[in-house]
């Protein structure tokens, strides 16, 4: 258990019904770090969490979970993990209080116990003042770091989070990858989806982009970025004849009546406005842009990004 | 965020570990654990407290002065008769939150959390039962309050009362885990709340609130033989020391069978939607 990876998927795949939502899925996370898996609603991400997490059994492949192997050994995986979904699973009509100090005697801790890990994991997560207030009057921030807290009862080795800030603003959202930071310290492994680039970006050692259930692309942020490029610029044309010619001179990605193209230093917009002018194309419009999640997909599978 | 865990904590059990207790033991950990959850709900949620307290007392105010004066009994007072029937009213309309809160817990996660711990399998349902089985006799308590204080004048004895409120006990458990399995095929929370109305109406086709005898035949034969008035006879002769004949008996047959099967079903149903 010293040595090999937390988290190890190989060839995972599901279907519901006709629909193959995971097409073969290969995940290695190492001890200790941070892993996200990367991709837009519908990409197979929860799909992938719950079989990591045994909530789901898989149709093909194997995963092992600190070494132990999720479909024969479920208990053993269970005793190693914690889960935060996509849906807040707390009591709404109990205290955040009352929530862990229920959750930690579902766990078999003694009421002393229990009692103790409440007060803990309410100081971690910044609810002491609202520890005896019910959960139906807090704000989707503070029921996340509840949810978040009470799958940390027991100090799983890993971590599953399921799209931990989806919904929140952006205070409640940084003060979530903070705490998610902190447990990053402790030494656990985590494992968590998202939708955001920036907060993969902000959080994972490691992400792997997923699209139609498959890995499209694996690697450190700043290895995606290198590919993506740090900016993009988009230019727009009257007919996607021109388009199409920019596409030719400059290169990019061809999105219809627009063209998407990574910019890594500032000089390279004027070569690419240059190089636009010396075709004799004239721009309707002209954007210069953060790279977005569509960027990432449009870049590495050459389609524009579905909305599913 | 101003602590952080020691790096000893993190990978190992919090102490107490559950390989030292039973299985049963952690079993019966796990029910009270969760039975405790539903009976600090009694409080905190209103509904229940308005149909465990204040609506018994209306229930009965309302039949005893507005419909009581119309209906004369042989050798009975109607208040007599009306008692132990709307206790069993009153159980019917407890039981319509415990249906949405099942079907609460399905829909909104807290169920797949639980599945993902190592819990005892129907402690979830077992706690909702429970609790409403509480709240029914919260109501009993009152409705025979309230009753006393308006000419409810029962002359059973002890062993008589004892015997009626151990059937309300089994016919509320009854009633409550069929609510748990209602609460368990409803697919959404109002759906629920709709399936909830089927346990309102149960006790209305019944003895409850006037004798069968002006019943027309068919009708007559059916209710009278119909488990909840076989319930509500026997509870009514227990409370007020009438002649009980068979119905004591036939009562905790029906309701020990009906208990079973739906308890049965329920956890049945209840798996099927947690592991979908």
């Amino acid at each position: 258990m010293v040595t090999g990876y937390a988290i190890e998927a190989r060839g995972l795949r599901k279907s519901f019904g006709d629909v193959d939502v995971l097409e073969g899925v290969d995940l290695n996370v190492e001890r200790g770090t941070m892993f996200a898996l990367l991709g837009p609603n519908g990409a197979g991400k929860t799909t992938t969490v719950r079989i990591l997490s045994t909530l789901l059994d898989a149709d093909g492949g194997t995963v092992t979970v600190n070494g132990h192997d999720v479909a024969g050994r479920k208990r053993k995986v269970r005793e190693q993990i914690g889960l935060t979904g996509q849906d807040t699973a707390v009591d709404e009509l109990l205290t955040a209080r009352e929530n862990l100090e229920m959750m930690a005697r579902l766990f078999h801790l003694s009421g002393a116990a229990a009692k103790t890990r409440a007060v803990e994991l309410l100081a971690q997560f910044d609810l002491v003042d609202a520890a005896d207030r019910q959960v139906k009057t807090y704000s989707g921030g503070m029921r996340r770091r509840l949810d978040l807290a009470i799958s940390l009862i027991t100090s799983p080795p890993v971590l599953f989070l399921d799209e931990p800030t989806t919904g929140l603003d952006p205070r409640s959202r940084s003060a979530m990858w903070d705490a998610i930071r902190e447990l990053l310290k402790s030494g656990t492994t985590i494992l968590l989806t998202t939708q955001y680039l920036d907060e993969a970006d902000q959080l994972a050692d490691r992400i792997a982009v997923i699209d139609k259930g498959r890995v499209v692309a694996e690697g450190t942020a700043a290895e995606l970025k290198r590919k993506v490029g740090s900016e993009r610029l988009k230019l727009e044309f009257a007919t996607a004849a021109e388009a199409a010619q920019a596409h030719q001179v400059a290169g990019g990605v061809l999105l219809g009546t627009a063209v998407s193209i990574a910019i890594d230093q500032p000089a390279e917009v004027r070569r690419v406005l240059n190089q636009v002018a010396d075709a004799g194309l004239e721009t309707t419009g002209l954007e210069l842009s953060e790279p977005t999640l569509d960027d990432v997909f449009t870049t590495l599978t050459g389609t524009a990004g579905e909305k599913r | 965020m101003t602590q952080t865990l020691s790096e000893e904590t993190v990978g190992k059990q919090i102490p107490d570990t559950p390989d030292r207790r039973s299985p049963l033991a952690l079993a019966l950990s796990d029910y009270r654990v969760l039975i405790g959850r539903n009976v600090k709900h009694i409080t905190r949620n209103p509904e229940m407290l308005i149909q465990a307290v204040s609506l018994p007392i209306v229930l009965l105010l309302l039949f005893r002065f507005m419909f009581g004066g119309a209906i004369n009994l042989p050798g009975m007072a109607y208040v007599d008769y009306l008692v132990p029937g709307l206790v069993v009213v009153s159980i019917g309309f407890n039981s319509t939150t415990t249906v949405v809160g099942v079907a609460a817990d399905l829909t909104n996660g807290l169920v797949e959390r639980f599945r993902s711990m190592p819990m005892a399998g129907p402690a979830v349902l077992v706690g909702h039962v429970v609790a409403g089985v509480l709240r029914s006799l919260l109501s009993l308590v009152v409705m025979v309050a309230i009753g006393l204080a308006i000419g409810f004048r029962p002359g059973g004895g002890v062993l008589g009362w004892l015997g009626a409120i151990g059937l309300l006990a089994l016919f509320a458990s009854g009633i409550f885990w069929l609510a748990t399995l209602l609460g368990s095929i409803a697919k959404t929370v109002e759906g629920a709340s709709g399936l909830g109305m089927i346990l309102v109406f149960i006790p209305y086709a019944t003895s409850a609130l006037v004798p069968t005898a002006s019943m027309p035949g068919v009708l007559r034969v059916i209710v009278d033989n119909q488990p909840v008035t076989v319930l509500i006879d026997a509870v009514r002769a227990l409370m007020n020391g009438t002649a009980l004949g068979s119905t004591g008996w036939l009562a905790l047959a029906w309701w020990v069978g009906i208990t079973a099967l739906a308890a049965f079903f329920a956890v049945r149903k209840f798996h099927q939607r947690s592991n979908g």
